[in-house]
């Protein structure tokens, strides 16, 4: 890996455990605490963080609200927002930031409450917003999830893919589930019914949310959240957990255009950039953390990341290929359970980088053997409509 | 003509505005059942949704045209759960993306059907149909 720069470096994560919060702690009580632990993971403290980064569960000035709340001064401030990809955006802006020299100690957080407030993130309606795209569509009913399931119809159109072939996603990512603690007392608090691991039947047969997509194909609706610190390499080297390094990034945007291909997504765009500025290719990857807000969503980002073919994504995850104890046959696919089965509170994007940090530091509850490259991959907004997409190329010593 | 409670209380769809500053024109332009469209003069370009700025060049000259109100279904779904006050009160409904034969491809419902479980498809040759309110009609469609 000539030439490959090891600038920047994940060393410190926490994710919130609890997923059901019961109104005792609000969003911002979860990004602190968070923060204190990942913080502590890495042997720092509050003063040392001198790049913050935030999504805007603050409001529109919350790069500094939430400055004054954890009570640190950084000098460097990004509060791109761009729903769940936006952890892997700020993953890829801190390495840079810390690349310049112009921070040291980065800090990300993420804080919900989605479940407690009982936010229909999935099948509520589309908000009553005046953006002209809004004023355009809002009278069409289109939930959340009608959107993914538009980009499967049409998946399976152009491509013949079935629903057992996406039900494969689900099933893997609810194996990962059950080896999970944590994911599994999420179930539990979300009163699942039948947790256990899944069939491809047990998907196919459960009950249809929006046309092609079933129940078992959808996320839960979770609280929770989580944090990350990011740093240079001279502070890397003193932390107490080894270095995950921040290998390569991309980003990009999607949104609805006459005659363009809903199949492909913004990932297409962003995830060669990060392979090439990290020097691999998605063949060497282990680990495979890919937003999966439903089970098309991840099909589709599998062919867009290049570990196959646009089209040939259905045949290729036939078989349960993606279950972290088949090192052989590729990337082991979302290892904690996944947005289907262990947590999402809306904007999931920070769990990919806890989780692959996890698996390179050999921290996983469902551990790929000298697990050593790892992509992480958001996507915010609606995959068949305006998205955008960040890829995060991730490695250890 | 006499309206009862119920009918009254029944949530409605949700109506765009007419006054939003990019698309108004073409919501006002609805009332007469027509559905516009932009095209540049300059560099060609088909926009949707409509805006007041050309996305294909930037000394754009967009024009207003009419829409003949036939097109293909791209893609769709059938929403089976909504918790929207009107559309849960609709479900199951056809969402579908259409491709209007001048370009524009626009988000709508399939209506004019027996069962959207069965009677919407990928390709399907669709026209307008349009939904009558107060101000503004909002445009549906069916089988052609």
């Amino acid at each position: 890996m000539a030439g490959q720069s090891r600038d920047a470096a994940i060393v410190g994560i926490h994710e919130y455990p609890s997923r059901d919060v019961e109104g005792r702690v609000n969003a911002l009580q979860i990004k602190a605490a968070s923060a204190a632990k990942a913080l502590a993971d890495a042997g720092l403290t509050w003063s040392d963080v001198d790049a913050i980064y935030d999504a805007g569960e603050g409001g529109t000035m919350s790069g500094l609200m939430i400055s004054e709340y954890f009570g640190i001064k950084p000098t460097v401030m990004d509060t791109t927002g761009v729903g769940g990809s936006s952890y892997e955006f700020h993953a890829a802006h801190a390495l840079r930031a810390i690349r310049e020299g112009k921070a040291k100690v980065a800090l990300l957080t993420y804080g919900s409450t989605a479940h407690s407030n009982a936010m229909a993130i999935g099948a509520g309606g589309r908000g009553g917003g005046i953006s002209p795209g809004d004023n355009m569509e809002t009278f069409a009913g289109q939930t959340l999830i009608a959107n993914y399931a538009m980009v499967a119809q049409r998946h399976m159109y152009q491509y013949g893919t079935t629903s057992e072939q996406l039900a494969e996603i689900s099933t893997a990512t609810r194996f990962h589930a059950m080896r999970n603690p944590e994911a599994v007392q999420a179930m539990t608090d979300l009163d699942f019914v039948d947790i256990q691991e899944t069939t491809i039947e047990d998907v196919v047969n459960s009950r249809m949310i929006a046309d092609p997509l079933h129940l078992l194909e959808c996320c839960m609706v979770s609280d929770g959240g989580g944090a990350v610190v990011i740093a240079s390499a001279d502070v890397a080297a003193d932390c107490k957990k080894s270095p995950v390094w921040i290998l390569g990034t991309g980003e990009a945007t999607k949104y609805p255009k006459n005659g363009a291909d809903i199949t492909t997504s913004a990932g297409a765009q962003s995830a060669p950039i990060a392979f090439a500025e990290a020097g691999v290719s998605p063949a060497e990857m282990d680990i495979a953390m890919i937003y999966d807000s439903f089970s098309i969503t991840v099909l589709a980002l599998l062919e867009d990341l290049g570990f196959c073919a646009k089209g040939e994504g259905g045949a290729w995850v036939e078989g349960g290929r993606l279950r972290f104890d088949r090192p052989n046959d590729g990337p082991a696919l979302n290892t904690d359970g996944g947005g289907l089965s262990s947590n999402h509170p809306g904007m999931r994007g920070i769990f990919l980088l806890l989780e692959a940090t996890r698996q390179l530091r050999g921290e996983s509850t469902s551990q790929v053997a000298d697990a050593r490259l790892a992509i992480a991959h958001g996507n915010g907004g609606m995959l068949g409509a305006r998205h955008s997409a960040a890829s995060v190329i991730l490695g250890r010593d | 003509m006499s309206v009862s409670n119920a009918e009254k209380k029944a949530p409605s769809r949700p109506l765009p505005k007419l006054n939003e500053l990019d698309t108004g024109e073409f919501w006002q332009a609805t009332a007469n059942k027509e559905f516009r469209y932009q095209q540049c003069a300059n560099c060609g370009t088909i926009m949707w949704y409509p805006r007041a700025h050309c996305t294909g060049c930037v000394d754009g000259d967009l024009r207003w045209k009419v829409s003949a109100g036939k097109g293909t279904i791209y893609s769709f779904s059938v929403v089976r759960l909504s918790y929207h006050p009107f559309f849960r009160t609709k479900v199951p409904y056809a969402v579908a993306y259409v491709d209007l034969d001048e370009g524009p491809r626009f988000l709508t419902n399939v209506t004019g059907i027996d069962d959207p479980l069965t009677d919407v498809h990928v390709g399907q040759c669709v026209e307008l149909a349009w939904e009558e309110h107060d101000e503004l009609c909002i445009p549906l469609v069916r089988p052609a």
